[in-house]
């Protein structure tokens, strides 16, 4: 039976989701230098565009389709064949509905990669990649967490926005990325952010969005989709804080990027436990989610020396690892009944499930990957050339300028 | 006295301040300007419309020194930004008639460093 008021705040959740992605393109395209500022737009929006139609072709069948061994999903679905407004089993929206709400998630995920490769990126590269990426990497990854018979779901995982599907799988992919490509030139003597009032637009606008990705991850209107909201908020808002106190301690000063920066952590952090932990438990996670990403991006990544640009691996991956290991922790049915006890409720064998899903997401991205790169490698190339490099990609990947000099 | 204007590519800048710096010259003004020479300019297609400019983007450096820093501020910066094409810029050498530290109100030579 379809629910109206489930069915209206799902299109709500969806658009608020779609909206995450061209934000995201600001949020990134703050943090990079001027002369690659459209790549790094163009980049969300192609993803945005060509995504949307891998899914409805093929993506959704792979990852939602009856069930194969709890691996993939079958081809039924493909064309969106057999996929109409009669709700499937235990939902109250039209099947559509819920392919259009997975649809967006599909969409950012391989637009979250674009920070750890961006400003050196071959567009050919890029958009072979993101399509193999996600059909062969994101898509089966959704099946086994989300789907139903879902090898890592029969287990008895809870992710219950996408913190492993999305953010583990992102984060190592990136890191991987940025490995393989290597450090941008340049970057020596000159890094700063081109336009930091445009990285706090895509910030605040990702906590607005988020709302959708966490409390439509509720797929209904109702308690358990106020118990999401509040707690992403209240998650974001901790991981704000304790980054600023962090800036404040180790460097003097709380920094805007850093501001930002934190909540986007804390964000992360929240999404595989949004719908499982109560409000107090949202602000260890957030603020545990901050001191880890600041940990990685601060120390790890300066000690170490590669170059993911915009620290895609240092807030999501490593957030995403924090969150998911918290939810283990942190759940309880008293706040969704369908959910689990985790450790702190007496239940340490969830935690132990989380710890296997998170294992099987880093490897899997990160061999996977790693694979993909050298296949895209030899077929298109996946860096630009030095000379290309320092003229910005705007000029040479797009024939456009971000701006000009003089009108 | 002399005023040294150098136009170079923008990606050489810290090369040039790399030289400068072994150099001894530390002092120097930096804008960003458009420029054309004998490069070819570049194209940018916007809604399919060429627009073709032979303005490039360059980076103008101007440095006041002394007469005994003069060659190995112009060697210094012919160092640092050479790379054998088209396009590498020019140095230009003026006489400068005098030169004012405003919070000393000092003159001349002792001014400029």
């Amino acid at each position: 039976m379809i629910n109206y008021s489930d069915t209206v705040w799902m299109l709500i959740a969806t658009a608020l989701v779609m909206v995450m992605t061209p934000t995201l393109a600001f949020f990134y395209g703050g943090l990079v230098r001027k002369k690659n500022i459209l790549s790094v737009l163009m980049q969300t929006m192609t993803i945005l565009a060509v995504i949307s139609l891998q899914w409805i072709l093929f993506g959704y069948s792979l990852a939602f389709g009856p069930d194969r061994w709890g691996l993939i999903g079958g081809l039924e679905y493909v064309g969106l064949s057999g996929v109409g407004m009669t709700p499937i089993e235990g939902q109250t929206i039209p099947h559509q509905l819920f392919m259009m709400f997975q649809m967006m998630f599909a969409v950012i995920t391989p637009a979250l990669i674009i920070g750890a490769y961006a400003e050196r990126i071959k567009f050919s590269g890029f958009v072979l990649f993101t399509v193999l990426w996600t059909t062969l990497i994101y898509d089966p990854m959704a099946h086994w967490v989300w789907a139903k018979n879902g090898w890592l779901a029969d287990l008895g995982a809870l992710d219950f926005a996408g913190g492993t599907v999305i953010h583990i799988t992102a984060g190592m992919s990136a890191l991987v990325m940025a490995l393989m490509l290597g450090r941008r030139t340049g970057i020596e003597t000159g890094r700063a952010p081109h336009n930091l009032p445009f990285a706090v637009l895509g910030a605040g606008f990702l906590w607005f969005g988020w709302f959708g990705f966490n409390a439509g991850s509720a797929l209904t209107a109702g308690p358990l989709t106020v118990s999401a909201f509040l707690n992403t908020n209240t998650a974001a808002a901790a991981a704000a804080v304790t980054w600023m106190v962090l800036d404040k301690i180790f460097n003097k000063i709380p920094t805007v990027l850093g501001a930002i920066t934190g909540l986007v952590g804390g964000l992360v952090a929240i999404t595989p436990a949004a719908g499982y932990v109560t409000p107090m438990a949202s602000i260890a996670i957030g603020a545990g989610g901050s001191i880890f990403g600041f940990i990685f991006v601060t120390k790890v990544k300066p000690a170490f020396g590669y170059d993911d640009s915009l620290d895609v691996f240092g807030v999501h991956g490593i957030c995403g690892i924090f969150g998911a290991l918290a939810t283990g922790l942190f759940a309880t049915k008293a706040i969704n009944a369908a959910g689990s006890d985790g450790l702190f409720y007496g239940n340490p064998k969830q935690l132990a499930v989380q710890a296997l899903t998170v294992a099987v997401a880093m490897v899997f991205s990160t061999v996977g990957t790693f694979v993909l790169f050298k296949i895209v490698d030899l077929v298109t190339g996946l860096r630009v050339n030095e000379k290309d490099e320092y003229m910005g990609l705007d000029l040479s990947q797009h024939h456009e300028s971000g701006y000009t000099l003089i009108d | 006295m002399k005023y040294v204007i150098a136009v170079i590519r923008p990606d050489r800048l810290e090369a040039v301040k790399t030289e400068l710096e072994a150099e001894e010259v530390h002092l120097m003004t930096v804008t960003e300007v458009l420029g054309c020479g004998r490069q070819k300019g570049v194209t940018e297609v916007y809604r399919g419309v060429k627009e073709v400019s032979n303005l490039l983007r360059k980076i103008k450096l101007e440095i006041a020194v002394n007469d005994i820093f003069l060659e190995r501020t112009v060697n210094a910066i012919v160092r640092g930004a050479r790379e054998g094409e088209i396009g590498d810029g020019k140095i230009f050498i003026l006489d400068l008639k005098e030169c004012v530290r405003i919070r000393t109100g000092e003159t001349g030579g002792e001014a400029i460093g």
